[in-house]
């Protein structure tokens, strides 16, 4: 069964040079709960897609797949041409150095200031950097998300919003080709998920990121969305613009959109 | 049934802790060696534990020799004090309570810190920041606590017996140096090396069983607090479980 599979994805399209992310025909279940089920996702060089479902809908369980986190029942997670479920250790460093990932919580080590959470990552992936190049590195990192004033801070003495921005600053040390968001805005007030979802747009700007947002906030979806995937049932049911989903008239569409 | 399904549950989690017993020496010698953050451990889990330690161990000496004066008394051999004294607190008390102590305060926070890690995604922040996790977490802090229980327990022995000498004098008179020279004169190494080594096994015991607790700390505060609890329980078993091995092990090949 897993050889037919296999066979399967390579005889699908190949990949083309400006795709960063392709994901084919990937199975994840636990026990008898099928979280994905056959999901197909493409993402190209400076693009925001956003993938959108219900809470529950194994949207987190994606992106902890292609991080590496989580490992896949089946199917094929290409990261720069590199097959995530494939590759030792070694190399899945060497692609996370390369993909950013901001987790939902912000994960900032709470025993370490803001600085040394922001020179976590670049001490771990490049263990030869000097201290002026670290320190450099952590203050422009600071400086575009606005909080170089934090720097000497604990996290647990910063707001909910300043918190989410120093973990974008972390994602971002490392200059990553492609981050990864799962759920930016959730838990933050409607103000402070506007700042924060502008910030992700400058900085996919900036940087020209490419970008895969996880979300059900309809704000995240319209202001950062270049195309939206809508997860429903572990597939990928609908796949366009903001635009061409809005005008669907498939029920299961339209309940995020009404 | 619910017994069954207790003793079923027990021996899976058992297993489970065996598996990550086994998970750390696999690891604990393979580079990269997470050198700084194992010194950082030491320092948190042994000198921050100093004062606590001293402190109980004191009132321990101090408590025990009192408590023990009248019947030395009643059977005539009060100028044994020290000498009882000694062997009890090296023998037995002194590596026991440090160690149970070490597990109410380093068991607990490390079941409690690494649970809240593993709740807020701290552990997968880790491992996406090209760490291992285990061995920056893991590694260090069973290392740092098994070797620094040791330390701990001859600190807390000697202070005990400090506090001993001071619990003879407040009935009796016995000069200082008259004290030590009784205790040392009843003590051989066979009192000594066992209880060194057997406090060894309670350091990884406290260490590996914390880390097992909080890595596996299911989602939820909830589940951290339960984590730090049965961190403490557990170990606290355990090291009784060891110290009730070690007496039969001492037995059987002599130096008891």
């Amino acid at each position: 069964m897993i050889t037919a599979i296999k066979q399967e994805v390579h005889t699908d399209k190949p990949l083309q040079a400006d795709q960063v992310l392709v994901i084919r025909h990937l199975y994840k279940s636990f026990g008898n709960n099928h979280v994905l089920a056959d999901f197909n996702i493409e993402l190209k060089k400076g693009e925001n897609v956003v993938v959108l479902g219900k809470s529950g809908s194994g949207k987190s369980v994606l992106i902890k797949c292609i991080i590496g986190l989580l490992k896949p029942d089946k199917g094929n997670i290409e990261v720069f041409g590199k097959n995530i479920p494939d590759i030792k250790s070694d190399e899945l460093d060497k692609i996370r150095a390369k993909v950013g990932f901001l987790f939902q919580s912000n994960a900032l080590y709470d025993s370490m200031t803001v600085r040394e959470n922001l020179e976590f990552p670049l001490r771990r992936h490049w263990i030869r950097v000097s201290q002026d190049e670290v320190n450099n590195m952590v203050l422009e990192a600071l400086e575009d998300v606005g909080l170089v004033h934090t720097i000497n801070m604990m996290p647990a003495e910063l707001s909910g919003g300043m918190r989410k921005r120093i973990a974008l600053a972390r994602t971002l040390i490392l200059k990553p080709e492609i981050i990864l968001y799962d759920e930016p805005t959730t838990g933050l007030d409607p103000i402070t998920a506007k700042e924060i979802i502008e910030l992700m747009v400058e900085i996919q700007k900036k940087y020209s990121t490419a970008s895969l947002i996880i979300s059900h906030d309809m704000t995240c979806v319209r202001m950062a969305g270049d195309r939206v995937v809508i997860l429903v049932d572990g597939r990928c049911y609908a796949n366009g613009t903001v635009e061409q989903l809005t005008q669907n008239n498939d029920p299961k569409v339209k309940q995020f959109f009404e | 049934m619910a017994t069954v399904v207790s003793f079923n549950k027990f021996l899976f989690e058992a297993g489970d802790i065996a598996r990550f017993t086994g998970r750390f020496f696999k690891q604990w010698f393979k580079p990269r060696y997470e050198f700084a953050e194992f010194i950082r451990q030491c320092f948190v889990i042994g000198y921050k534990s100093f004062p606590l330690v001293g402190l109980t161990a004191f009132i321990m000496g101090l408590v025990l020799t009192m408590q023990l004066r009248p019947s030395m008394v009643d059977y005539g051999v009060e100028f044994q004090l020290p000498a009882i004294v000694g062997i009890a607190i090296v023998r037995e008390i002194g590596p026991v309570i440090t160690a149970l102590i070490f597990a109410g305060k380093i068991g607990s926070s490390i079941g409690a810190e690494l649970g809240s890690m593993k709740v807020t995604e701290q552990i997968d922040a880790m491992e996406v920041s090209g760490t291992n996790p285990f061995k920056y977490l893991v590694v260090t802090r069973v290392l740092a606590a098994t070797l620094m229980l040791p330390v701990l327990v001859m600190l807390g022995n000697a202070i005990s017996l400090y506090g001993a000498w001071l619990g003879v004098n407040i009935r009796g008179d016995t000069s200082f140096k008259l004290f030590w020279t009784q205790v040392f004169d009843n003590l051989a190494f066979n009192d000594v090396i066992p209880a060194f080594i057997k406090s060894f096994f309670f350091g990884f015991a406290v260490g590996v069983i914390g880390c097992y607790k909080g890595y596996n700390s299911s989602k939820g505060t909830e589940g951290v607090g339960h984590s730090a609890n049965s961190a403490v329980v557990v170990s606290s078993i355990i090291i009784f479980v060891i110290d009730l091995l070690a007496v039969q092990f001492t037995e059987v090949l002599g130096f008891n």
